[in-house]
């Protein structure tokens, strides 16, 4: 019997129905290490250059605390509008049919399609003072290009199709019945929309929040032109890197860079984080 | 709460789902709506809760007409065939939610003891604390059961209910419904396409085709009395043979043998009789004369198939393994068939087999068998 088990562990793992484990595995490390890896450690190799206390110094300036602030706040602001207006969006495309739709879905992929900068430029047409938007804006008040507030619109803009790609299909898979049940149960539109849709969807609000997050925080061409670029006001990080990289300031870019992969990876993994929680709370496993 | 429903039509795009459907309900009824798919059983059931509402007529509640009133204020509970159970919410919560959303909604103390009532009922006590996806599809079922009894409805609907359960488990919930039934007292309608299903559980069972109501009669009467040859050949297998009526007498086509008939029907005639009320009797008796082509013995019966020597026509019988004349047949034997009872209908202009073909996908063409 025991000369015989060598052989039937060999016949089992041939049978593998999904075969070719150890070829793909092995091509996903390389390619990731190749792809994603391998430049990203060149960037923490090129910082530790200045040492712990230059790091330091470079990432404590108050310019580049300013611009990560404005970068990431931003980021966060736009993909939380996203997550409500985008989930909104979707939910118009799924549930209601009205002329049009077709065109309107694939409006929706601009963002992803257009070159970054064409979009900057164009919302800086419009929102600047004299702009289609801006004219109006104006005499409000409220002022959009070369603001903080032009950053956030620019970080909205690019992220509303993440929300809305990955909401939508999990809204069309939603059972029907499911709002059939609740409203058999006595629930009302609002209590069916907040207690059994909301909860089904809110993963998939999650996911497409992290993507929009992700994308606006690393997003360089749209926004460096309706921003206007003003040290501490409305500098983004991306472009504080540009300028020391131009200054020939190799590390001090680096630096600002490991600042914004760190805060990044962090934010990343608070959000994974809540997505497994609420994930847990279907009953699922992770 | 007794239910009347009135003249209730129904059309989908061009396509009638409901075509004057006229139904009495009583209070604390368990009734079947029995038919193939796209009888309109569904439609009407879910227009009975208000999910659909008809194109005309009434529905009445207890002698009130709801038919325009939403699904929220019919006080209806509804089981789904797939349990649409809320997955984000424990098995206790999902109970709990129709008394949660309410305007008066009840302590916290109330609504806990109310769910382990319910949980008791529904035998799944202990597993309150579980999510949806951790339960079999018969707790699941269950637990979609307790919370639409939750509500205290004025009427149980259940739609395919065991439909998505494997067929051990649908039977014992099928035993284990009945149960429920006769301890609660709800009036309770449920769909199906299983008559099997149907005979066994239901007081009455309301048998469906194309938007209108066949017949309606307790299990007995639908199986023994069917109504129309739908209802003859959707309850069972049927053999269809093709006679004459003249002066109150039958003669089936190819024997001189009479049968007498109390049917009105005169003129051509489709005979329909069940596999099991043919028998074999002796070479002078009255009867047909055949040639058995297939023996099968299952259990207690003895199914032979045989091709009648006048037409060439096949028919299919089911014999006790005590008849002494049904032992021992071969392929090639002849045999002489006389039916015991039958149904005569006008024959039909066209005698294609009535199998839907969306029931019975695999049956073949040429079968006048129902697969059951």
């Amino acid at each position: 019997m025991t000369a015989a088990t060598p052989s039937f562990q060999r016949a089992r793992r041939a049978r593998s129905v999904i075969p070719g484990f150890g070829l793909t595995m092995g091509f996903t490390l390389f390619y990731l290490s190749l792809i994603v890896l391998i430049p990203l450690a060149g960037v923490f190799f090129k910082s530790s250059q200045l040492g712990w206390d230059g790091f330091w110094h470079v990432v404590t300036h108050p310019r580049v605390l300013a611009a990560l602030k404005l970068s990431f706040g931003a980021a966060l602001i736009g993909a939380l509008i996203n997550a409500v207006f985008g989930t909104l969006v979707a939910w118009v495309f799924v549930r209601y049919r009205f002329f049009g739709k077709r065109f309107f879905d694939a409006v929706i992929d601009l963002p992803f399609a257009l070159p970054t900068a064409v979009a900057g430029i164009a919302l800086t047409a419009l929102y600047s003072a004299n702009g289609w938007v801006g004219q109006f804006l104006e005499p409000l008040g409220i002022k959009v290009a070369y603001t903080p507030l032009g950053v956030i619109l620019a970080c909205t803009f690019i992220g509303l199709p993440f929300v809305v790609r990955t909401v939508q299909p999990v809204l069309e898979e939603a059972e029907k019945e499911l709002e059939e049940a609740a409203a058999s149960l006595g629930a009302n539109r609002l209590q069916t929309i907040v207690r059994v849709i909301l909860p089904t969807i809110l993963p998939a609000i999650l996911t497409g929040f992290t993507l929009a997050f992700a994308r606006a925080a690393g997003e360089y061409g749209s926004i460096i032109f309706i921003a206007g670029n003003m040290p501490m006001v409305s500098e983004i990080a991306p472009l504080l890197i540009i300028i020391k990289l131009e200054e020939f300031d190799y590390a001090g870019a680096s630096a600002v860079a490991v600042a914004m992969l760190g805060l990044s990876l962090l934010l990343l993994l608070l959000i994974n984080g809540l997505q497994i929680w609420s994930r847990r709370r279907h009953g699922q496993k992770t | 709460m007794n239910i009347q429903i009135r003249g209730i039509h129904k059309a989908f795009a061009s396509f009638p789902a409901l075509d004057g459907v006229n139904l009495d309900i009583e209070s604390g009824e368990l009734i079947a709506l029995l038919g193939p798919s796209g009888s309109g059983k569904t439609t009407l059931l879910r227009t009975i809760a208000g999910l659909e509402f008809p194109d005309e007529g009434a529905i009445l509640f207890g002698g009130e007409d709801i038919a325009n009133r939403p699904v929220r204020e019919r006080g209806v509970g509804f089981v789904f065939q797939h349990y649409a159970l809320f997955k984000h919410m424990t098995v206790a919560e999902n109970i709990a939610f129709g008394l949660n959303v309410r305007k008066d909604r009840p302590s916290k103390e109330a609504i806990r003891q109310r769910v382990n009532e319910l949980l008791d009922l529904v035998q799944l006590s202990g597993l309150d604390k579980r999510y949806p996806t951790q339960l079999s599809g018969g707790q699941r079922q269950r637990v979609a059961l307790a919370r639409a009894l939750a509500i205290e409805p004025k009427v149980l609907l259940l739609d395919e209910p065991f439909g998505a359960l494997d067929a051990k488990v649908r039977k014992d919930l099928r035993r284990w419904l009945r149960e429920l039934h006769d301890k609660t007292g709800y009036t309770t309608i449920f769909v199906t396409h299983d008559q099997e299903e149907a005979l066994e559980l239901a007081d009455r069972v309301v048998v469906m085709n194309r938007g209108r109501i066949e017949q309606v009669g307790n299990n007995q009467q639908v199986y023994e009395q069917p109504a129309t040859p739908f209802v003859f050949d959707f309850l069972g297998s049927v053999n269809i043979l093709p006679g004459e009526v003249k002066n109150r007498e039958l003669r089936f086509e190819g024997s001189d043998d009479v049968w007498d008939s109390e049917s009105k029907e005169t003129g051509l005639v489709d005979i329909y009789v069940r596999p099991h009320d043919l028998q074999l009797v002796e070479a002078a008796a009255p009867g047909l004369d055949a040639q058995v082509t297939l023996v099968q013995r299952a259990g207690a019966v003895i199914r032979i198939s045989a091709n009648l020597a006048s037409s060439g026509e096949r028919i299919e019988l089911e014999l006790s393994h005590l008849d002494t004349l049904a032992r021992s047949r071969q392929p090639g034997d002849a045999i002489r068939v006389a039916p015991i009872t039958f149904g005569l209908f006008p024959r039909a202009p066209h005698r294609q087999p009535k199998t839907l073909p969306d029931v019975v996908p695999n049956a073949p063409a040429e079968s006048r068998e129902r697969a059951r």
